[in-house]
């Protein structure tokens, strides 16, 4: 038997594939068919209610959708861009560490394997208005009206950008300091024999060689950008008058607390449709990168 | 000059250190604070009094329970730690199929599985939540471990993919030559030698289920199946936070996650990367 199974490569993937087919095909092909009903959890017979793409003109009509769906973008755009670049800083600065450099980098880790939930819950701590460590802070250099972090309509949003990017930059310190660790010697040398200056060396020779990792961290990064949820559920639930709210967010108050599940459902295919997208074109990129590098 | 450049730099690396230790810190010291400390102003940072107050109660040692933390530990235990067995033993030999066979359609397949995985886990909610419900498996630890396996086996495959590419074809070829099977051969020798890569892979499995909450909040109802994640949302009233409660079911929470990180992470990054690069 174990043998068998072993001599073919459909045998050996066919376990992944029905266990990844009833969990996550089977319910989005189930979760289509409802986004084309007026299902509502509390009417179970309106499961049959076929109603055609009306969740999705309304969809369309709906300006709160098209406001979390804008503030969802530009979140991933402002927070993946400050991931990377500060992660890319990260792994320069702890790559000319010579001294406790592997201490360093398992403390850099460190961000990586707190729970989303958790580090929604710390910032909550860190950012409350009255007991908040940040507020805390700015009172000992006498600044004594408390900060409502959380609870304006605009730093709310910062807040939380704050956590994500606290969250999730080691992911991208990390990978890059592994490609900066694998840099071979001999270019750099020699680019300096020949009078490259620092910045001329980093944007000629690391920068190319570092490429495939850059898209190797965007494309496990893109993997998990809807666990941004959680952080988003826990410090501000989508207020001040949804001024944080996400489109995931949006999704559990529309699926759970209105019980509009068609209408959630068909929301839930914009951002999966999304999530996809951000993965794939990472990993073309990745894939694209490595054949730049003669690596395939 | 150069000497100013030196202090500037270890300057930056200290604030960096205190960024990224501080919050936790910060967390761990109010879990072991008594409750009217944690209003005070301007913030006290050592506690006059350190308690276990806040863990006592929720292990209920003195026969008082405030939150069933013990059992949400012991659910997150056995559901993370069963999802990840499963999810490795397939995801494995997934990987294996990925790094040692041609066929077909290869990267296509990989591909899909990853984009299986870019599935936002609150959309999949919905859905899953419905059927579940119809299922009769809704609120049970089989439920979830069900979603952690296939949540799991798509990032286990691109590792164990990438640690199986890094041995040499040629050892499992001498070895089948020599009269072994091809699961003996990688019984004996491939999976010996993969293993510190393997068990990198398990440990982010286990850290995954451990710490997902998307899911399990909307899967699990009850004490009977509810995470240390969905468990700690039990001191979030809809007014008032058990601010020191919180902290301390954090720090249990958080506590297994960085032993295993410590144990884990040198071959994390190898299997990340190389599993990518070489691909």
């Amino acid at each position: 038997m174990v043998r068998k199974i072993f001599r073919s490569p459909v045998m050996l993937i066919m376990p992944s594939i029905l266990a990844i087919g009833f969990v996550i095909i089977i319910p989005l092909i189930f979760s289509f068919y409802t986004s084309f009903t007026s299902y509502k959890l509390t009417r179970p017979d309106s499961l049959f209610n076929f109603v055609g793409l009306r969740n999705y003109e309304r969809l369309i009509d709906n300006a709160k959708f098209w406001y979390a769906f804008g503030r969802t973008i530009l979140f991933l755009a402002v927070v993946l861009n400050l991931e990377l670049l500060f992660g890319l800083g990260i792994a320069l600065l702890i790559n000319k560490i010579t001294w406790g450099q592997r201490t360093l980098r398992t403390i850099m880790m460190f961000p990586m394997m707190f729970s989303p939930i958790l580090v929604g819950f710390q910032w909550k701590y860190i950012f409350n208005d009255n007991i908040g460590l940040l507020n805390n802070f700015l009172y000992l250099f006498g600044y004594e009206s408390a900060i409502p972090w959380l609870i304006d309509k605009y730093l709310a949003m910062g807040s939380i950008m704050v956590a994500e990017i606290w969250a999730n930059t080691s992911i991208f310190a990390i990978l890059l300091l592994a490609g900066l660790l694998g840099i071979p010697r001999d270019p750099v040398e020699a680019a300096r024999v020949d009078g490259c200056n620092s910045w001329q060396v980093f944007k000629n020779i690391t920068l190319p060689f570092l490429m495939p990792f850059i898209f190797i961290a965007l494309t496990i990064r893109s993997l998990d950008v809807g666990r941004a949820y959680d952080i988003v559920h826990i410090m501000t639930g989508g207020g001040p008058a949804m001024r944080t709210e996400l489109l995931w967010t949006m999704i559990a108050r529309i699926g759970y607390k209105d019980a509009n599940m068609g209408f959630a459902n068909a929301m839930s295919y914009v951002s999966i449709i999304l999530s996809i997208a951000f993965t794939y074109y990472f990993f073309t990129k990745l894939v694209a990168a490595r054949r730049d590098l003669g690596q395939q | 000059m150069k000497q100013i450049k030196k202090i500037g730099f270890w300057f930056l690396v200290l604030f960096l250190l205190i960024l990224i230790c501080l919050p936790g810190i910060w967390i761990f010291i109010s879990a072991f604070r008594p409750n009217p400390e944690i209003l005070a102003k301007p913030a006290n940072w050592i506690p006059d009094r350190w308690t276990l107050h806040q863990f006592t109660q929720m292990f209920s040692i003195n026969g008082y329970v405030s939150v069933p933390a013990f059992k949400y530990l012991m659910n997150s235990i056995i559901i993370s730690s069963v999802s990840t067995v499963i999810a490795i033993t397939i995801g494995m030999m997934g990987g294996y199929a990925f790094a040692r066979f041609n066929f077909k359609g290869k990267n296509k397949i990989f591909l899909s599985l990853m984009l299986a995985r870019a599935v936002p886990g609150i959309s999949l909610s919905l859905p899953l939540f419905i059927l579940f419900a119809k299922l009769g498996i809704i609120n049970t630890s089989f439920g979830v471990i069900l979603v952690y396996v296939a949540m799991n086996v798509p990032f286990t495959i691109w590792l164990t993919d990438g640690f199986f590419r890094q041995i040499p074809k040629e050892m499992s070829e001498v070895a089948r030559t020599d009269g072994c099977t091809r699961f003996q051969a990688f019984w004996n020798v491939e999976l010996p030698l993969a293993g510190p890569g393997i068990g990198a892979a398990a440990i982010f499995a286990f850290l995954l289920s451990w710490n997902e909450y998307a899911l399990a909040s909307i899967i699990t109802r009850t004490v009977h199946s509810k995470t240390l994640p969905i468990g700690m949302m039990d001191y979030l009233d809809e007014f008032t936070i058990n601010w020191a409660g919180m902290c301390a079911i954090a720090v249990v929470m958080i506590i297994p996650a960085l032993i295993l990180t410590f144990i884990v992470q040198k071959h994390l990054v190898s299997g990340l990367t190389f599993g990518g690069v070489k691909g």
